[in-house]
């Protein structure tokens, strides 16, 4: 969905993603948070990885803000000569996971199964097992990696990580279909 | 010769140029005259010395200006630009150098002004040490730059040179800067030059849509009271008579933001005058009366549009615009025109139908009187009472035949400058701190725009307190006998500051009263030519025998202390409640 097909900016804020495909250039990272810095906006998260395209970069950027302020973000971060395309997206046209690593220790697993049946039922898996912590994983919304990380307190979370928010959108356009019509408008 | 032998010189030429061994300090000066250079402000340092050392056998190509003070070459180089429509140019060495630049790179960023500024660096092994005179300023610039690029290997210079000749004059222009380390100045490397005609990720200037071109002309077509508001994206466009053939045709009044001001004849009888804080009456007054406003090459500002929740909100609004973030940003627009202004009027000229809206220009016209009588009458021609802004600017104007640049400071010296000077002369011939509002900028500014037009008349207009922010520049001045006439006028206060004290603050002058230095006799210290004048009827002798003078001049004009401008619209008021008094 591009930024011309939202129509109506009820004012309330909500959570975006903004993606961001870019250049691979020294310093961009530093432009693109500038924008949000300057006009006291508070990233949720970030996250750069590579895209789809060779040597394109794809910056997932959580915000919570209005309509009319994420648009003027994303036509900034569109206008920093190293981005490709800029766009965003409400929460519900996406899917997306974060991912969740919990540190516990190995005592905890000495009083029965309790701690892998959590794990079992959480759809977590262990990563790691080590004669004094096991290290597990979770993947999904913040809202199960936040109640797994209750379910685990009691047995001592030594160390807790979550992961910026990736997410991928529902629309079927792809990266190069974009940066083509891109062209078409300009060239 | 014949012509093919003399193409196979050329050829041979080229390839020894291609294959030249050269260090980066010298591919960096050729890689400037490859891009049309010929000026260069700057001011040398550690960092920057292989440059300034190659530099030395580039006399006879490249003129250097040794400004006194790194702001002074980045408000040269501005004025440089804005004068030419050339990116100014700018050296600085690291650290302390590159950071004086701060300044005049954030006002030609936000003015939308061309600039290369280019820095020496530590060398790159010290990179991150705290080296001497180390300072990140790509970080430091990011936020205020169009784009800024470090340099650390000798043969990245040419190519780092040609995207940054291409990024600071495409599309919307801005400052970009070049961080070349000491090593990469010092290396040898073969050198060769393309020039950069197209960047990947980059799109300058969008192609005109055509629907929204045929939607614009509808809403034009169907307008009573249609009102054109124009800024600078005009004059970088080239569009002065393409503005004015649609104007003219549609029969539709146009004012103007300062940064847009002698894109028309102040006289010609559309233009309506000035709009925002200080502008004119009738223009902001009737701005919440249009029922379509066409914003031409502007971005609304909040200096011109005062309260947003209050401003047009009955008109249909058209914005045509090269920067697609600039639309929507302030005021919500119903037609966007995401384009360069002069195709824009050119695509809309032949769409548009040829109309006149009489009694809309009469509204104009009667609000021009009652501001005349009430505000400009007495202050162009007072009979007693201290020496007034605006009778020295309406003077300058008259004397100067409004062939002028006029190149101002910020201040209340400044809007009276922009609202007395009847400029005639379409060519860039108007040059201000708008958007960053730069006290300091005046002086060398003037310097940099008398060096791109030595031809034509340039006159800094400047309060004491901007006056004394860069007078320094008086050294380059004097040093390369740049014929820049200074005009003083002197208040002994910061005036703008005082005004808003007065009007808002209770008359509680904190800190704005100055007792100022002789400024002739300074100028004489520097060896530059000047007058005091304190009295009326002396006024008009002394402007002439400093536009008559040759080669640079200093005119003190001592003012009233306590003189206002007006009209005004209080900050964050609706402009509808413009005042008078």
């Amino acid at each position: 969905m591009a930024i011309d097909d939202y129509q109506i900016d009820s004012g309330e804020e909500k959570t975006y993603t903004i993606f961001a495909f870019t250049e691979n250039k020294v310093g961009l990272l530093n432009r693109i948070t500038i924008v949000f810095t300057r006009r006291h906006i508070n990233i949720e998260s970030i996250t750069v990885s590579e895209s789809e395209v060779q040597n394109v970069y794809r910056y997932t950027i959580i915000v919570k803000t209005t309509y009319a302020q994420v648009e003027k973000l994303v036509k900034q971060i569109a206008k920093q000569v190293d981005v490709l395309r800029a766009s965003f997206y409400p929460e519900e046209e996406t899917i997306f996971q974060e991912i969740a690593m919990y540190k516990i220790p190995m005592s905890s697993m000495i009083n029965g199964s309790q701690v892998e049946q959590i794990v079992r039922d959480s759809y977590a898996r262990i990563l790691t097992v080590d004669p004094q912590y096991i290290i597990i994983e979770k993947t999904g919304h913040i809202e199960e990696t936040r109640e797994l990380f209750e379910k685990l307190s009691p047995f001592g979370i030594l160390q807790f990580v979550r992961s910026g928010r990736v997410a991928i959108t529902k629309h079927m356009k792809d990266l190069s279909t974009y940066l083509r019509e891109q062209e078409e408008a300009y060239l | 010769m014949n012509a093919a032998v003399a193409e196979i010189t050329e050829k041979e030429e080229q390839a020894i140029t291609e294959t030249r061994m050269v260090t980066g300090a010298q591919g960096l000066l050729l890689a400037l005259l490859e891009e049309g250079v010929d000026t260069i402000f700057g001011y040398p340092g550690g960092a920057i010395m292989p440059i300034y050392d190659a530099l030395y056998d580039f006399k006879d190509q490249l003129n250097h200006y040794l400004v006194r003070h790194e702001q002074g070459g980045a408000h040269a180089a501005q004025g440089y630009a804005r004068i030419t429509g050339k990116p100014g140019v700018c050296f600085a060495t690291s650290g302390p150098g590159a950071t004086n630049l701060i300044t005049g790179i954030a006002d030609a960023q936000i003015d939308s002004t061309p600039l290369v500024c280019i820095t020496g660096q530590v060398f790159s092994h010290l990179l991150g040490t705290d080296a001497f005179q180390e300072t990140d300023v790509l970080g430091v610039t990011m936020p205020v730059t169009k784009w800024n690029i470090q340099v650390t290997r000798a043969e990245d210079i040419p190519d780092a040179v040609a995207k940054a000749f291409y990024i600071a004059t495409s599309g919307r222009p801005g400052p970009v800067l070049v961080d070349i380390t000491k090593d990469a100045q010092n290396a040898t490397f073969e050198y060769s030059y393309k020039k950069c005609k197209r960047i990947s990720s980059y799109y300058p200037v969008p192609k005109l849509n055509e629907k929204a071109i045929a939607e614009a002309a509808e809403l034009i077509n169907n307008a009573q009271k249609p009102y054109v508001l124009w800024g600078q994206g005009v004059i970088l466009s080239h569009a002065q008579e393409d503005l004015k053939a649609f104007i003219e045709k549609a029969g539709i009044p146009a004012a103007w933001t300062i940064m847009g001001l002698a894109g028309l004849p102040t006289d010609h009888p559309l233009n309506v005058g000035m709009l925002g804080m200080h502008g004119n009456y009738g223009p902001n007054l009737l701005t919440n009366e249009c029922d379509v406003m066409i914003a031409i090459g502007m971005r609304f500002d909040d200096r011109v549009t005062g309260d947003l929740k209050r401003y047009a909100r009955q008109a249909k609004i058209i914005h045509i615009e090269i920067d697609p973030a600039e639309i929507n940003k302030n005021v919500r627009v119903d037609v966007a025109v995401n384009a360069d202004a002069k195709a824009a009027l050119q695509a809309l000229l032949p769409l548009i139908n040829e109309n006149k809206h009489e009694a809309w220009l009469q509204k104009f016209n009667e609000c021009a009187q009652i501001e005349y009588t009430k505000v400009m009458a007495p202050e162009i021609a007072p009979t007693t009472g201290k020496v007034k802004m605006a009778e020295v600017i309406h003077q300058v104007s008259e004397l100067s035949e409004g062939k002028a640049v006029i190149v101002t400071d910020v201040g209340q010296h400044q809007m009276t400058a922009m609202r007395y000077y009847r400029f005639k002369d379409m060519r860039r011939s108007n040059i201000t701190s708008g958007g960053l509002g730069t006290m300091g900028f005046c002086l060398p500014a003037a310097m940099g725009a008398k060096v791109g037009a030595p031809d034509r008349q340039v006159i800094a207009v400047i309060g004491d307190g901007g006056f004394q922010m860069t007078l320094q520049e008086l050294g380059c001045i004097f040093q390369y006998q740049i014929g820049v006439k200074v005009l003083i006028l002197n208040n002994n206060f910061l005036g703008m500051v005082r005004q808003w004290q007065q009007l808002f603050h209770q008359k509680r002058y904190s800190f704005t009263e100055m007792v100022n230095p002789d400024f002739v006799g300074i100028a004489k210290a520097y060896g530059i030519s000047g007058n005091k004048v304190t009295e009326r009827d002396n006024l008009q002798e002394a402007i002439q025998t400093m536009l008559d003078h040759q080669g640079p001049y200093v005119l003190e004009v001592v003012v009233e202390k306590e003189d206002n401008v007006f009209p005004m619209v209080p900050a964050g008021d609706s402009v509808a409640n413009i005042r008078l008094s």
